[in-house]
């Protein structure tokens, strides 16, 4: 009897809370995310990750401008729950938002509003920790909404319920594979990459059939022998080393090829793995539709300072020498800015100029773009080595943000810091820390007379220079970069929580507010009925936290960032 | 005769209740719950008697000794080993143990109730993520969380000093040394992560 009065109760609730959720979400009208729409995505939506499949990061709404945004005020919050760091933008499509957050769940809430419509939590195994915790976002397509994992499972969820489609095992991760990207769809493929190139994983994008899960093609970042690239490798060394994909990948529907970036070889001393590791720390063109790796560009060869480059290439046309350059644009994490040529077969060099102090490059090839190193600052097995920037690089994964009103490049950069390592020979443990030093050997360092570390540049694209720069004397910057129709340039990511609007074309801040938290999420932008929305999800925590504490060390900065996760929505006051 | 499937049929514990239960059902089915009583076995937290093995490396599953544990650190990853069947305890990665050997003299007094000739026990799972505490902090001489960079100094039951960790690592209270290095019980507290 207790038993069936319980049953009751529970039906109750769910009759009460649940369904009125799920008619909300339904009445609505759920409008489902098409090719069509994901190539032309409507201004008022943000469809995915970058806003276009161009990785711009690029709102064309101009409702929010210069001259109003001075009266941005909050519309709505929401608490997430969860802490860490929250690094994924908020999804809006027709009017319900998608937020992912750390430990993968998967949040709905009316847009306009804020009201919640559902939750999604991933059940994880027992004994799954994971070195960051994060979630970069969700993709949507069809009525579904796609989440990569920390298990290493690609889940796919009813857009207008937040149940179950179905799951797919996409690796093992008592290996060392985790996901931590938003999925990239195209074509009604769902690809995914993966980390783990701490753990000796063998990096790789693999994609899914949208609909019904079906594995459709896997491609490795490291090449198996006798594939092309695998002529890079010594020996057994290609088996674990590492590539890891774990950033969403962007996309030239022209081209019909896909862009992804990879991350560090492993372990993380190049003398202990002879070759220039192909394709580690370099872009790959792989094309959805087979999985083909079409080109490639490597940024650094047999890399040894753990400058992964996972940012996926900006897609954007810039001029040169009178001519216009299909361009691919990428500020490196090795601190240089990178204006390649995209084509069917090639990726081809056009510059690299340096955007922050780097002392390991002694000169680059104008041709190749392949660079020659300072032997000194290269830190090898037995011998220290110091070098700039750190491992954290000129920028980490935060996006760089395109304009395409003012032909403008926005970065979020971290100067004057340094790093220094001396390798050591680890054991391969499946699923273990395999890098060849373990965290408190890794040295950081900072420039204690320096007038800034974290900084907002401007780069004219075409004229290869820096416009104006925003400098941050007593933080880094961690956040992510978008810029708007209006002229504005929305980031955050300092340790004094702070949300800030600048003038795009001065740098002028002209907007702020201090949140709750710091904030390391891509800020978005969107319209409901006709009014245009400001939002971004404030959480810090993870590599930013963990630097935080290295400063505080350091300078004396507060150790003490607030975490938890707000989602925040703003408007122009009327 | 029912085929051999391991286990010890002297210990009046879950393994025989279900055995009593399916009665004299096919060996092969006995087999199996014997299987999965090892699987038990592997995944039960650890009891007073288990020895530790070296949970990875080319040493792992072997039984460690005072001597394979430097005085002052590194800590030694190890998983309990059931001490009669010699099942190693590592069907949960929860069930890891840090072992690490001490000046007994430098221990905080509640540590050095529950240490054995200066080796100290700490579940080494972090209590933040749930993170292997699989390095050492050298100049600090505390314990290190790979994940999210959590201290916990040995010398005093694990106290965090530096990072998001909420807690203290629960301990697992050691015998006498002369038996070798024994639990003389289970963790003193809840391991793993904080939150879920």
């Amino acid at each position: 009897m207790r038993m069936a009065r319980k049953l009751v109760i529970v039906v109750a609730v769910l009759a009460i809370i649940v369904v009125p959720m799920l008619a909300d979400a339904q009445r609505m009208g759920y409008r489902p995310v098409t090719d069509q729409r994901l190539a032309e995505p409507e201004p008022a939506n943000w469809l995915m990750t970058r806003g276009n499949y161009q990785g711009w990061s690029y709102s064309p709404l101009d409702q929010i401008n210069t001259y109003n945004v001075k009266k941005l005020a909050p519309v709505w919050a929401f608490s997430t729950g969860v802490d860490s760091g929250h690094q994924a933008p908020l999804l809006v499509n027709n009017g319900i938002m998608f937020v992912a957050t750390p430990y993968n769940q998967v949040v709905a809430l009316e847009a306009k509003t804020g009201k919640l419509l559902w939750r999604y939590k991933k059940e994880m195994p027992e004994g799954l920790s994971v070195l960051h915790n994060t979630s970069r976002g969700v993709a949507l397509y069809g009525d579904k909404v796609y989440l990569a994992t920390h298990d290493c499972v690609l889940v796919a969820l009813d857009a207008t319920t937040g149940k179950v489609a179905w799951e797919r095992k996409v690796e093992d991760w008592k290996t060392g594979y985790y996901m931590t990207l938003a999925p990239l769809v195209a074509k009604g493929k769902v690809m995914v990459g993966v980390s783990g190139g701490e753990f000796g994983v063998r990096g790789f994008v693999a994609a899914f059939d949208a609909n019904s899960g079906q594995p459709t093609w896997k491609t490795y970042t490291v090449p198996a022998p006798g594939e092309k690239g695998s002529e890079t490798w010594t020996g057994d060394t290609w088996k674990k080393g590492g590539g890891s994909v774990w950033i969403t990948g962007t996309y030239d529907p022209a081209l019909n090829l896909t862009y992804w970036g990879t991350g560090n070889a492993s372990p993380w001393f190049g003398d202990q793995r002879p070759g220039d590791n192909l394709y580690t720390s370099s872009t790959v063109a792989i094309n959805p539709d087979t999985g083909k790796l079409a080109a490639h560009f490597q940024y650094q060869w047999n890399e040894s300072w753990d400058w992964d480059e996972p940012d996926a290439p900006i897609v954007a046309d810039f001029t040169k020498d009178g001519r216009t350059v299909k361009g691919l644009i990428k500020p490196a994490r090795n601190g240089y800015l990178y204006r390649l040529e995209r084509s069917a077969d090639k990726i081809s060099f056009v510059s690299a100029t340096p955007y922050v102090k780097q002392n390991v490059f002694k000169s680059i090839d104008p041709t190749t773009g392949r660079p020659t190193y300072n032997e000194d600052r290269i830190p090898r097995t037995g011998k220290r080595a110091d070098f700039c920037p750190s491992l954290w690089g000129g920028k980490d994964w935060p996006f760089a943000a395109y304009n395409p009103k003012t032909a403008m490049l926005y970065i979020p950069a971290n100067d004057n810091h340094c790093g220094y390592m001396e390798g050591k020979v680890q054991k391969y443990e499946a699923g273990k820390w395999w890098t060849g030093v373990d965290i408190p050997d890794i040295g950081f360092a900072v420039d204690k007379t320096a007038r800034h570390f974290g900084e907002v540049q401007a780069w004219d694209v075409s004229g290869n220079k820096r416009v104006w720069s925003h400098l941050f004397p007593d933080s880094m910057n961690w956040g992510p970069v978008m810029t708007t129709g209006g002229g504005l340039v929305f980031n955050g990511g300092t340790n004094d929580r702070y949300f800030r609007a600048f003038d795009a074309s001065t740098g002028e801040v002209l907007w702020q507010f201090r949140t709750n938290s710091g904030i390391t999420a891509p800020p978005v932008s969107f319209a409901v009925d006709g009014v245009q929305y400001i939002g971004v999800a404030s959480g810090w925590g993870v590599d930013p936290a963990f630097q935080q504490g290295l400063l505080s060390d350091l300078l004396g900065w507060p150790k003490d960032v607030p975490q938890g996760g707000v989602v925040w929505v703003f408007a122009v006051a009327q | 005769m029912l085929p051999p499937c391991g286990g010890n049929g002297e210990r009046l514990d879950r393994r025989t209740v279900l055995k009593a239960a399916v009665g004299l059902g096919l060996g092969a089915t006995l087999c199996r719950v014997d299987v999965l009583a090892a699987e038990d076995d592997k995944t039960a937290r650890p009891r007073k008697g288990d020895r530790f093995v070296f949970a990875y490396g080319e040493r792992g599953g072997q039984v460690i000794a005072l001597e394979d544990l430097p005085l002052g650190g590194p800590q030694q990853l190890a998983f309990p080993m059931d001490p009669v069947t010699k099942v190693i305890r590592d069907g949960s990665l929860l069930n890891q143990v840090a072992l690490i050997r001490l000046d007994p003299a430098q221990l905080s007094a509640d540590t050095r109730t529950e240490a054995a000739g200066g080796v100290v026990a700490y579940s080494a799972v972090c209590t933040h993520e749930g993170c292997p505490i699989s390095m050492w902090h050298k100049d600090s001489k505390t314990l290190f969380c790979a994940c999210h960079a959590s201290r916990f100094d040995p010398a005093d039951r694990a106290r965090v000093v530096d990072g998001p960790a909420p807690r203290r690592l629960p301990m697992l209270p050691l015998g006498p040394i002369d038996r070798g290095i024994v639990a003389a019980g289970g963790f003193t507290g809840r391991v793993g992560r904080q939150t879920t």
